[in-house]
C-alpha cells in the first residue's frame, strides 16, 4: 500500500521536481558559449531582468495569450455543437461519434501538422483546389501566418474541447429541459437558462485544456506559422537551440510555468468543486 | 363558463410497433380530480405528455379549453406538469426553480416575489425559498415541484404519480394535501398513477386503462362497485371472478358473510379455510369450496384457524356480472 502511495510521488520527484531544480539552477547561471554545457552556475538575475527589459519577450508572451485565447473561443463554438450533437444523438451510435473525435489521436501529432503544411501550403491542396475549380485564380498562402497556427491549434485541440462539454451535456437531464418547456421556455430561452448553466463546468475544462497547452504550444507555430508568428514557446526554442543560451531559455520556461499555474490552479479548483457536487 | 377543459377525440400515439395511445376518448370537466390509472405500459404517461405537448398524435386531436392543441409546443399550452421526477433545476434555489414560469411569462420582479411567496405558502415551505434542491427531502422537492406547477394558475394542472417517489407515511398526509389544494385553488388536476388506491382515494373520476385504450371511467364508487370489464375488476381493489352459467360474475371479499353456521343468504356454499393474512383491521381469508378458492374480508377473529370448516354466504345484489 505504502509503495504504491510512494511510487508516483518519487516518480514526479525524480522526473519533474529534480529537472524543474535543474532547470531553476541554469537559469540562475550566466551563459558560458565555450563550455560544455555552455553555463556558468552562480547566482545572476541577468536573464530574468532581460526577459522583462527586453521587449521581445512580452510581446511573444502577449501574442502566446492572444491566440491561446482565440483558438480557445474558436474551439468552444466549434465543440459545442459538437458534444451537444454527440450527446442528443442515439445511445448506440454515440461511441462511434466519440471515437472519430478521439480518432485522431492515433496518428503522431507531429505528423499531423506536417498534414497541414501539405494542405495550406503555397501549392498544396486547398490552393490546388482554389484553382481547380476556379473560386480562385491568385489564392494567397495560408502557411506561414497567424490563420494558419489558429487553425492548427484549434484542429489538434478541438477533441480536449469536446470530451468534457460531451461528459456533462451528456448527464444533462432531458426532464429538465421538458420541464422549462412546460413552464413557458422557448427552446432558445430553455438552452440559455438550463443547459448553458449545466454545463459550464464543462466549458470550463474544456477552456483550460485547450488554453493552457495552447500558449506553451512549439510545434504549430513553428511548423505552421511564420517568422512574425513569435509565441513564447517558440521564443524558448530558439533561445535553447539556436542561440544557445540556456540561462536565458530556462528563464523563459520558468516565467512560462509561474504564469500558467494560474489557469491550472483555477482547472483543479473547479474540477474539486464539481467533484464535490456529485457526491 | 360549461364545456370539458380537456377533450380529447380519437387520440392514438404509436412508437415503433407498439401503440401506446389507442384511439381514446374523453372529457375532463373543470374544477375535476381526474386520475388515469393503469399498469406500467398502459399508455396512462403517454396520454399525459401528449397532453402536455412532449409527444405528437399519430391521429386524433386534443382541446383544452375548447382551443385546438395540434401543433401547439409545450411552451405555448396553458398547462402546466409535476414530474415524477420533479425535474427541479439544480443550479437554481427554490424561489427562482418556483418564479422560473413567471419570468420566462416577463411578469415584473415585485410581482414574481409575491407570487412565489404565496405559492412557498400555499405548500408550507416559505422559509426555504433560499435552498437549493439538493439541499431539502424528498417531501419538500414534491412540494417546491408543486409550487413551481401551481404557481402559474394553469387551467389544468398535470400530475405524473406525483406520490411515487415519496415514503408511505408521508404519501398517506400528501393525498389529503393535494386533494385540499385542488379544491382550494378550484383548478383542474389531471393525475397519472399505478395506485389504485391514490386514485381511489383522490379522483373525483377516474379512468382506468389498459394496453392503450380506456376501459372504463367513473367515479371511485362505480369502478369499484360496478366494473365495466374483469379486467377492471382484478384490478381495482380484491375480487373474486368466476365464472357461472357461461358469465363472469365478481364478487368483493367484503360482501361475503362467513359464519359457522349456514347463513339465511340467497347463496351459500360450504368451504374451508386455507389461508388467513391478518392486518390489524380486518383479516382476509382464502377458503376453499367446492368450485373454487374465494377470497373473504372478515372482522379478525383470532378462533379462526386454518382447515377450519366455515360457511360463506351472500346476497344476490353482491354479484355484478362483467364482460369477459
Amino acid at each position: 500500500m505504502r509503495a504504491i502511495i510512494t511510487l508516483p510521488f518519487l516518480w514526479l520527484g525524480v522526473f519533474f521536481l529534480l529537472p524543474f531544480a535543474l532547470v531553476l539552477v541554469i537559469a540562475l547561471g550566466t551563459n558560458a558559449p565555450d563550455s560544455v554545457p555552455p553555463v556558468a552556475l552562480g547566482f545572476s538575475l541577468k536573464s530574468f531582468t532581460l526577459l522583462f527589459t527586453d521587449d521581445l519577450y512580452l510581446a511573444a508572451w502577449l501574442t502566446s495569450l492572444r491566440i491561446a485565447a482565440t483558438s480557445t473561443l474558436v474551439a468552444l463554438l466549434l465543440g459545442y455543437p459538437m458534444a451537444y450533437a454527440i450527446a442528443r444523438a442515439a445511445p448506440e451510435r454515440r461511441p462511434l461519434l466519440l471515437m472519430l473525435v478521439v480518432l485522431p489521436f492515433w496518428t503522431s501529432f507531429l505528423i499531423r501538422v506536417y498534414a497541414w503544411m501539405g494542405l495550406l501550403d503555397e501549392n498544396g491542396l486547398l490552393n490546388q483546389f482554389l484553382r481547380w475549380s476556379g473560386l480562385a485564380t491568385d489564392p494567397g498562402t495560408i502557411l506561414g501566418t497567424e490563420w494558419a497556427v489558429h487553425l492548427g491549434i484549434v484542429y489538434a485541440y478541438l477533441p480536449f474541447m469536446v470530451l468534457p462539454l460531451y461528459a456533462v451535456l451528456e448527464k444533462l437531464d432531458a426532464g429538465l429541459l421538458e420541464a422549462a418547456a412546460d413552464l413557458g421556455a422557448r427552446p432558445i430561452q430553455a438552452f440559455l437558462t438550463i443547459t448553458l448553466p449545466l454545463s459550464l463546468p464543462g466549458i470550463v475544462a474544456g477552456c483550460l485544456l485547450v488554453f493552457i497547452p495552447a500558449v506553451g504550444e512549439f510545434v504549430i507555430p513553428d511548423l505552421l506559422g511564420g517568422t512574425e508568428t513569435l509565441m513564447i514557446g517558440k521564443v524558448l526554442w530558439d533561445e535553447f537551440f539556436t542561440n544557445a543560451d540556456w540561462p536565458l531559455a530556462s528563464a523563459v520556461a520558468i516565467c512560462l510555468l509561474v504564469l500558467l499555474v494560474g489557469p491550472i490552479a483555477l482547472f483543479q479548483r473547479q474540477q474539486a468543486r464539481s467533484l464535490e457536487r456529485h457526491l | 363558463m360549461s364545456g370539458p377543459i380537456v377533450r380529447i377525440e380519437g387520440l392514438s400515439k404509436r412508437f415503433g410497433a407498439v401503440t401506446a395511445v389507442d384511439n381514446v376518448d374523453l372529457d375532463v370537466a373543470p374544477g375535476e380530480l381526474f386520475a388515469l390509472l393503469g399498469g406500467s405500459g398502459c399508455g396512462k404517461t403517454t396520454l399525459l405528455r401528449l397532453l402536455a405537448g412532449f409527444e405528437t398524435p399519430d391521429a386524433g386531436r386534443i382541446f383544452i379549453d375548447g382551443q385546438d392543441m395540434t401543433g401547439v409546443p409545450p411552451h405555448l399550452r396553458p398547462v402546466n406538469m409535476m414530474f415524477q421526477s420533479y425535474a427541479l433545476f439544480p443550479h437554481m434555489n427554490v424561489a427562482e426553480n418556483v418564479g422560473y414560469g413567471l419570468r420566462r411569462d416577463g411578469v415584473a420582479k415585485p410581482e414574481i416575489a409575491r407570487r412565489v411567496g404565496e405559492a412557498l405558502d400555499l405548500v408550507r415551505l416559505a422559509d426555504l425559498g433560499q435552498r437549493r434542491p439538493a439541499q431539502l427531502s424528498g417531501g419538500q422537492r414534491q412540494r417546491v415541484a408543486l409550487a413551481r406547477a401551481l404557481v402559474k394558475r394553469p387551467k389544468l394542472l398535470l400530475l405524473d404519480e406525483p406520490l411515487a417517489a415519496l415514503d408511505r407515511k408521508l404519501r398517506e398526509g400528501t393525498r389529503f394535501e393535494l386533494v385540499r389544494l385542488q379544491a382550494e385553488l378550484g383548478l383542474t388536476f389531471v393525475m397519472v398513477t399505478h395506485d389504485q388506491g391514490e386514485a381511489m382515494s383522490m379522483a373525483s373520476r377516474l379512468a382506468v386503462m389498459d394496453t392503450g385504450r380506456i376501459v372504463q371511467v367513473g367515479s371511485p364508487h362505480e369502478v369499484y362497485g360496478r366494473p365495466a370489464t374483469r379486467f377492471v375488476a382484478d384490478f381495482i381493489g380484491l375480487a373474486n371472478i368466476f365464472e357461472r352459467d357461461g358469465s363472469w360474475v365478481v364478487l368483493r371479499p367484503e360482501k361475503i358473510v362467513l359464519s359457522t353456521e349456514r347463513p339465511a343468504l340467497a347463496h351459500t356454499t360450504a368451504g374451508r379455510i386455507v389461508d388467513i393474512a391478518y392486518e390489524g383491521d380486518r383479516s382476509l381469508l382464502r377458503v376453499a369450496t367446492d368450485g373454487a378458492v374465494l377470497i373473504v374480508s372478515a372482522l379478525p377473529d383470532p378462533s379462526h384457524q386454518r382447515g377450519q370448516s366455515v360457511w360463506l354466504g351472500w346476497e344476490p345484489g353482491a354479484e355484478h356480472a362483467v364482460i369477459p
